[in-house]
Formats: C-alpha cells, sequence, structure tokens
C-alpha cells in the first residue's frame, strides 16, 4: 500500500503529512485540463482524484462511502446503504448450473437486474441465455438469445444461461490497462466504478461476454433501486464505465446466495463454497459430469455447467 | 384383467381444483420460503429431519378425512374407476399405478411406503424416494431442486410436490419473461441526460 | 544560455512563419479548423450523452475509433520505411527526405492518441493511465505497453525533428553523436509500436480472428505498403509547390521497396485465408461474415472484396517497372494501396474480430453520424499538424528561413542552394 495519497483538497490540507507526493502535484495539475474534459458540472474533485480502491487507506475508504450514500440520496430521494463486506476466510466461490434442468424462463435474468441496480434503459443485463437445438448441441453460432415462445422449453431444445464465469485466470483482469478489475481472494472478479477508464479492452477480452457498458447515463427508477448495496458490486454505476456479474457480492459476502439463484423455479443454479468439502457445489463437481464452456481459452472458471439427470 | 383407472382419488370439494394445484405449483417456488415449516412426524431411520414448507394442497382438500371418515363412506380397497375426484388425470408411472398405492387406505391424511409404514404429507419425498432414490439422494444434499437459505448455514429445501404434481409430475412449462433489447434498438433516450 | 536564447527565438520565428502565407494556405489551414470545429461539437455530444451516441454497443465494443486508430498507428511506424536505407545504407536521395517521414510519424501518433482518448467512456481519468501517476498495469496488460511506446515514440520523432531543423535554424552541424543513436533507436521503436498494437489483438483468445500469429507480421507488412504511399504523393506535391529538391530516383526507389512488402503483405493474406478455409473449423465464421457474409449479414463483404482487389491491382501497378515509373499509374496505385490497407487494418480488422460475438451474436455495426464527424475532426488535427509542421520545415530544410536570414526580412529569399537539407546543413 502506498502511503501518499490525495488529500480531500477542499483547501483541508494541514494533516501535517509531510511534503505532498509527486502523486497529488501532478494529479492536480492535470485537473484543470480533465475538468474542461468532462463537461465538468457533475465532477468534484474528490472524486476526480479518488484513487485506485486496492490502494485506499480505511479511513480514506469510510469518506468515500459517505460521499456515495450522500450522492445516492439525493439522486434517488432515499437512503441507500454502500458497503464494504470483506472476503470471507476459507472462502472461494463457485457455481455450477444444471444444463439438464434449466427451461429459459429468464427469471434469473431479471432477478440479476433487479438485485443488481442494472441500467434499464439503455438496459444492461449481466445473464444472456441462450436457445439451442439439442441436435446440434453447445455452439453459439445457431443459438438464438431473442426467442419469446409462449412458454419454455421448447420442444427439442436446451437453454444454456452464460454471466460471468470468475475465471481463475481470467483476461479481464489481464488486459485492464489501470488495474481497475481484479480478482478478490474469494474469487471474485470486481470492478471499480470510480477507476475504469472505460476503454473496454476487457470486453473485447471476455470470451463469455459478461461484461457489459454503461453506453449512457444509467437509467434505474427510484421505486426499483435495491439500496442495499456494494462498492464493488451493486451500488448505482457512472456512465462510460464497464459493469459485471460480481456473484451477488452484497449477498454472498452475508451467506446469502446469489439472486439468480434463489430465484431458480427449477433448481437449476447450485452455489457454495468450493472449499468446502460439504458443499453443494462440491458434491456437483464430484459426483455429477461437469463440463467447461470455451475450456480449451483455459480460462479456469468457477462457473461449471452440469447434467443433472 | 386389470382395470383402466383414467380417473381417481379423493374427496372433491370443489370444481377447478386441478387448476388450482397447477397454480399453486407454479408460484409456490416464490412464495415457498413464507410457508409454515413443519417437521415430519415419522422421519425413516436414514432420512434425517428435514425443514419444509407445508405441503401445496388445494385449498380446502386438506385434511381428506373430514370426507374420508371411515363412517360415511366406507374405504373400499377394490380398484375402479371413480365418480369423484374425476379432475385428476394420474401421469405417473405404468398403468397398473392406482390412488392406493399411495394413499393409504384406512388413514387418508397419509400416505403409505411400499412397505405398508404410514408417512405424513409432509414427508411425501420418502414416498417419491421409493422409486426415484437418485433424485432423492441428489435432493437431500441440495442439487435437485432449488434450496433457499444460506449457503454456508441454514437451507430451506422443497417438497418434490411443490414443482412436481405427484398425479402428473412433469414439470411444467413457463412463460418465459421479455428478451434482452436488441442492439440494434439501444438508441439514445430523446433529450439525453435527465 | 546562448542556444537557449536561440530556441526560443526559433519558437517565436517559427509561430510568425506559421501565420504567414498565401491563400491556398489559408484557405487548407481553414478548412481543417471547420472540421476540428465539427468534431469538437460532435464530441462535445458525445461527451454529455455518452458513447451511446456512437454505434457501438456491447456485441461490437469497439469500431470506427479504434480502427482508425489501428490504422494510423501503420502510418506512423512506416516512417521506418524511410529511415531504415537512409541510415543503413547511407542512400543520400532518400536521407532528403526522412525528415518528413518523421514528421508523418508525429502526425499518425497524434491521431492515434486522439482517436484513443474519444474512445475511451472516462476521459476526464486519463491521469489512471499516465505512469507513476495514475496505476498503469505493466507488464500485464499491452494497452499499457501501447501507451508507452506510442508515447516514447512521439517523443522521440519530435525530438529529432525540433532538432533537426533547430540546427539547420542556427546554421550549425547537427551533433552526430546525439541523431545517429536516436535515429536508429527509431527503427526498433517504430516496429515495437505496430507489433505492440498487434500484440493488443493478437493475445486475446476470445476473438479467433485476431489470435493469429501471423497478426503482427500482416501488420508490419500492410503498414509498409500504405505509410509509404501517403509518402510519395507528398514528396511530387512538395516539389512542385516548394523550392525542395526530391529526386525521381527516390521517389522509383521507395516505389520499388513498396512492390516487395505489398507482395509479402498479399501472401500473409492468403496464408491466413487458406489456413481458415482448409481447416474449417469453428473460428471459420469470422472471416466467412467478412468476405461473404453471415445469415443474410453482409455489411464488410463489398468493403473486404474491394480490399483484395485495389491491393492486388495497386501490387500489379507498382511490380511492373513501366506502370512504377509513370506518374500518372504510379499515383494511381498509392491511391490503391492506400484504400486496401485502409479497409484492412481498420473496419476490415475491427469489426469481424468481433463479429460474430463470443456468444455467436451479430450485430451489423456501421459508425454513427457522430463518430463520422469526430473522425473528421481528428484526421483533420493530424493534416493541421503535419501542415504547420511542413509550413515551418521546408523553408528551414531549404536554408531560406535561418537565425541570420529571417533579420534580412524573408520577404526577398535569395536563391538557394539545392544541396541545402536539414542533415548537411554548414555554417
Amino acid at each position: 500500500m502506498n502511503a501518499s495519497h490525495p488529500g480531500p483538497c477542499s483547501g483541508s490540507c494541514p494533516g501535517g503529512e509531510g511534503t505532498p507526493g509527486r502523486r497529488e502535484f501532478l494529479a492536480a495539475a492535470v485537473a484543470g485540463m480533465a475538468g474542461a474534459l468532462a463537461g465538468c458540472g457533475k465532477l468534484s474533485m474528490e472524486e476526480f482524484l479518488q484513487r485506485n480502491f486496492r490502494e485506499l487507506a480505511k479511513d480514506e475508504i469510510q469518506k468515500i462511502l459517505l460521499r456515495l450514500e450522500k450522492e445516492y440520496r439525493a439522486k434517488f430521494g432515499k437512503p441507500v446503504r454502500v458497503g464494504i463486506e470483506e472476503p470471507m476466510q476459507g472462502v472461494v466461490f463457485g457455481y455450477a448450473l444444471d444444463l439438464s434442468r434449466c427451461i429459459g424462463c429468464r427469471r434469473c435474468v431479471h432477478a440479476c437486474v433487479r438485485e443488481n441496480n442494472q441500467s434499464r434503459d439503455p438496459q444492461i443485463q449481466w445473464i444472456r441465455v441462450m436457445e439451442m437445438e439439442k441436435e446440434l448441441g453447445v455452439d453459439v453460432q445457431h443459438a438464438n438469445h431473442y426467442y419469446d415462445p409462449a412458454v419454455v422449453p421448447r420442444e427439442g431444445h436446451f437453454y444454456m444461461p452464460v454471466q460471468c464465469h470468475q475465471c481463475r485466470r481470467a483476461p479481464c483482469v489481464k488486459v485492464c490497462p489501470v488495474g481497475a478489475t481484479w480478482q478478490e481472494p474469494d474469487g471474485i472478479t470486481v470492478v471499480d466504478y470510480n477507476w475504469c477508464i472505460g476503454c473496454r479492452y476487457c470486453m473485447a477480452a471476455c470470451p463469455y461476454g459478461a461484461r457489459h457498458f454503461n453506453w449512457g447515463e444509467p437509467q434505474l427508477p427510484a421505486a426499483e433501486l435495491n439500496t442495499e448495496t456494494h462498492y464493488l458490486g451493486n451500488r448505482p454505476r457512472p456512465q462510460g464505465v464497464v459493469e459485471k456479474c460480481t456473484f451477488c457480492i452484497q449477498r454472498t459476502r452475508k451467506g446469502l446466495y446469489p439472486a439468480c439463484a434463489e430465484i431458480c423455479p427449477t433448481g437449476s443454479r447450485k452455489f457454495g463454497n468450493l472449499m468446502d468439502p460439504k458443499s453443494e457445489i462440491r458434491y456437483v463437481l464430484e459426483n455429477k459430469r461437469v463440463f467447461l464452456f470455451k475450456e480449451d481459452l483455459n480460462t479456469k472458471p468457477k462457473f461449471y455447467y452440469f447434467y443433472g439427470v | 384383467m386389470p382395470l383402466r383407472t383414467p380417473a381417481i382419488a379423493c374427496a372433491p370439494r370443489r370444481g377447478r381444483r386441478l387448476a388450482f394445484l397447477l397454480g399453486a405449483l407454479l408460484f409456490l417456488p416464490a412464495r415457498a420460503q413464507h410457508g409454515v415449516k413443519e417437521k415430519a412426524e415419522h422421519p425413516a431411520p436414514q432420512a434425517p429431519e428435514i425443514q419444509v414448507p407445508a405441503p401445496p394442497f388445494s385449498e380446502g382438500v386438506f385434511p381428506c378425512s373430514s370426507c374420508h371418515d371411515g363412517k360415511t363412506m366406507k374405504p373400499d380397497p377394490k380398484r375402479r374407476e371413480l365418480g369423484m375426484h374425476t379432475e385428476i388425470e394420474l401421469k405417473h408411472g405404468p398403468e397398473s399405478r392406482w390412488c392406493l398405492d399411495c394413499h393409504d387406505l384406512a388413514d387418508r391424511d397419509s400416505l403409505r411406503l411400499a412397505s405398508g409404514e404410514r408417512i405424513p404429507f409432509t414427508s411425501s419425498y420418502m414416498l417419491c424416494g421409493q422409486c426415484h432414490g437418485d433424485k432423492f439422494r441428489d435432493w437431500r444434499v441440495g442439487i435437485h431442486g432449488k434450496r433457499t437459505g444460506r449457503w454456508n448455514g441454514e437451507k430451506q429445501y422443497l417438497l418434490c410436490v411443490h414443482c412436481h404434481n405427484p398425479h402428473g409430475p412433469r414439470f411444467k412449462p413457463l412463460k418465459p419473461m421479455p428478451p434482452p433489447v436488441p442492439p440494434e434498438k439501444i438508441r439514445p433516450s430523446k433529450g439525453g441526460r435527465p | 544560455m546562448d542556444s537557449l536564447r536561440n530556441l526560443s527565438r526559433f519558437a517565436l520565428d517559427t509561430l510568425r512563419l506559421l501565420l504567414v502565407g498565401n491563400r491556398y494556405y489559408y484557405a487548407w489551414v481553414g478548412f481543417l479548423l471547420a472540421l476540428i470545429l465539427c468534431g469538437v461539437f460532435a464530441y462535445t455530444g458525445q461527451l454529455s450523452q455518452g458513447l451511446i451516441i456512437s454505434n457501438m454497443r456491447d456485441q461490437v465494443s469497439w469500431g470506427f475509433y479504434i480502427g482508425n486508430f489501428t490504422f494510423l498507428v501503420g502510418v506512423a511506424a512506416a516512417a521506418i520505411m524511410l529511415v531504415i536505407p537512409a541510415y543503413i545504407y547511407d542512400w543520400e536521395p532518400i536521407k532528403e527526405i526522412t525528415i518528413l517521414g518523421e514528421m508523418l510519424a508525429i502526425s499518425a501518433l497524434v491521431m492515434c492518441l486522439g482517436f484513443v482518448l474519444v474512445d475511451i467512456g472516462r476521459p476526464d481519468r486519463f491521469w489512471h493511465i499516465i505512469p507513476l501517476v495514475g496505476k498503469l498495469n505493466w507488464p500485464a496488460s499491452l494497452l499499457a505497453w501501447d501507451v508507452i511506446v506510442l508515447n516514447l515514440y512521439l517523443l522521440l520523432n519530435w525530438f529529432v525533428v525540433t532538432y533537426l531543423l533547430f540546427c539547420a535554424y542556427t546554421e550549425r552541424h547537427y551533433v552526430k553523436a546525439i541523431v545517429l543513436p536516436l535515429v536508429l533507436l527509431s527503427i526498433p521503436m517504430a516496429v515495437s509500436i505496430h507489433t505492440v498494437t498487434a500484440y493488443l489483438y493478437n493475445g486475446i483468445a476470445a476473438r479467433p480472428f485476431w489470435n493469429s500469429a501471423i497478426l503482427a507480421p500482416r501488420f508490419l507488412a500492410s503498414a509498409f505498403c500504405s505509410g509509404p504511399a501517403i509518402l510519395l504523393i507528398l514528396l511530387q506535391v512538395l516539389r512542385k509547390t516548394t523550392k525542395l529538391r526530391i529526386t525521381d530516383e527516390a521517389i522509383f526507389k521507395i516505389a520499388e521497396l513498396m512492390a516487395y512488402t505489398m507482395g509479402f503483405n498479399l501472401f500473409l493474406t492468403a496464408a491466413e485465408v487458406f489456413k481458415e478455409f482448409y481447416s474449417g473449423t469453428e473460428h471459420l465464421v469470422f472471416i466467412q461474415y467478412l468476405f461473404f457474409g453471415l445469415k443474410g449479414h453482409t455489411t464488410l463483404v463489398p468493403f473486404a472484396w474491394a480490399s483484395i482487389l485495389t491491393g492486388l491491382a495497386a501490387f500489379l501497378l507498382f511490380l511492373i517497372p513501366r506502370t512504377r515509373k509513370n506518374w500518372i499509374t504510379l499515383n494511381l496505385g498509392c491511391l490503391l494501396i492506400y484504400a486496401s490497407v485502409y479497409i484492412e487494418k481498420g473496419m476490415g480488422l475491427i469489426i469481424p474480430g468481433l463479429t460474430p460475438d463470443v456468444l455467436g451474436e451479430i450485430y451489423e455495426y456501421r459508425p454513427s453520424v457522430t463518430e463520422a464527424f469526430v473522425a473528421a475532426g481528428i484526421f483533420a488535427t493530424g493534416f493541421l499538424v503535419f501542415t504547420l509542421m511542413l509550413k515551418a520545415a521546408v523553408p528551414v530544410m531549404l536554408g531560406e528561413f535561418t537565425a541570420r536570414r529571417r533579420l534580412g526580412g524573408g520577404s526577398h529569399p535569395e536563391p538557394s542552394d539545392h544541396n541545402h537539407s536539414a542533415r548537411e546543413v554548414t555554417p
């Protein structure tokens, strides 16, 4: 951890922390230019100078959380909690999805949107369900993403939901030029929405289409806002940054199941601690036939598909 | 000569029974968490006590003994076409299957295992598990079917019959929720930023 | 002290020089400024509404901006084409015009950085990518590498050009011990900017169209076609409009070198096409989409074939000595190869890399009006930078504009010595 950090810069830097580091100096030097670039207005100096989440001290994080909560309260007109629940010791999350049971009803997609405060317009959805023909097997080139029959499952078809695979060797983390995305000790790959520059290299690198960009200002009705949030998870996002599935970090770090697993009417979604030999996820890995999507890319996902029948 | 058993079973109080039952089945997953938890009264020695929500009875049908009291209606073990419960179409297992394979003749508020042992409706999974042993095994560890609660703590189970109508167990198709907006239709909202 | 004063005088004099010109100069600069204004206006809209007013979406997350960026990195790298023979083989005619190649590289790099800047969603956070100030994910991220090498290459070229011109201005001979190592360094640097940019795509296993080992060689081969093509036309314009002496020999020599690189470029393309179609794996869909369309989506097909055909035609024109030494066919060939590489390294590389997307979805991307205007603004900026550099450099190179002569007034330039050039000014 770097000890030097830019102060709030609202004129109050009496802390006597010694000479201002070069970071402060250079950052302040470019501040004016960038302010103009960003169209100013909404961007506070505090927000502009905020450093990468992983370099922040505890008290700095607290200040930021308060600032965000204030900002969200003003925007949505109700209190929002922004948490930073830490990863649990001895926990690495894993997910398994039963392809023989999923019927493609998209309950997970919409539960995820509600839980994770995804933009309604322009629409962002972290889960994509593909309808494929049984005869052709898992081949995305013939997948139908926009199926909408009266009822599912349709004769002769199977359904394959895809979301972030929380790769152990994550291409998105590797390619990010500014270290705005990383893998947490519990195996969740997260994004610092206040550090991402929106270059979208991670989107090009992700083999699962799991990363989504806020092309416009995200629209989220206050009535539908989930006020229980996590800094690295479902807090409302700004325009121009990338976001992704976090295994519902705000829920799972408190012991709850992810929203998609909880809503699934067929019980196709299994979640748990890969380090716990008695967990559901370990049972699946040991007793069912499991396959990895795009295994050849060697991304080592912690999201597995299995055939439960 | 085996009897044909197209329509069979308990005592109807009202019409639109099947529709109701199906409706209950469809929406149960969401409501189940709020359901009353009942303890299995007769846990089998090999099955640990598993907490489940109330079985998804059609409204007003239980207890069955309010009609099948053994007095006004004498138990009749003979296999036959019933005049009652005609809305139930049994589509489960071989043709030889009929009501009293699972419902207890003497105590209609209970189910019966092949061994003759009586079990309450809240332990119906044991009845299902007689034939579907592999599913039962998976269900107990939380792999078959849905389990809610905490991944690192207490979990809530659903009974087999919460998702599978025992008289026609095939999982019922659902109306899918809306498909995503295709990229061509994601456009800037008029007037730009709010 | 003396040289410092000279330097500030040099800067001031250059500025003055840039402000004065004939009406064609004013018209041209005015036109570029108007385009830049359009670009700025379009970009302002993009800043407030977000990149949603581009036609990029999650399915095709990079488009016209990054396509142009990639192409222009190639143009910037091509300066090497002129530097290598000039300095390694000491080949005089090309040596004179190397400085032009370096100025072309500077302009191309300015455009490259412009295209990257307009493509990112949070330009206000650009400081995050500045080494030591922000948090550069180096060496893991190829984009971090690209940021470093592009800026170093820009700095290097800018320094060499400025230094050489300054020496000419003060009528002193440049210090060979400074220039030669830097120029020699610029050779691997030029290769590296294009290689790193190729690796940026090449390293992405999720996109099989880019994940080919010959991507970097193809980048270099095509850059060595398009960069010199621009230069050839430029040299002809310059020797018509200024007193700069550029021999036919120099131009034909460059054209001959181009014929080889064009042949090699076509060969590499053929190698890629063969591999894809003969093996016919699931990775075929991307090149199929490019050349034949997929499931009725055929936006790129005419462009893809245009690129192949113009590339082939240009190759033949440059290969045959008679057409290579005919000004009309030579210039036609330049235009054809430029068009070919522009399509191939721009939209023809980025779009099929992302279409169909990783989940098989086909979204037919076409740049939006905003993207076109912003791009036009950036191209105009690049042209303006080049124009201004040229405006200052040509008189200096001709020895018409020096610290001594500007005192006598620029209106009566003495007949210049044709043997003077930036690199051979003697006091």
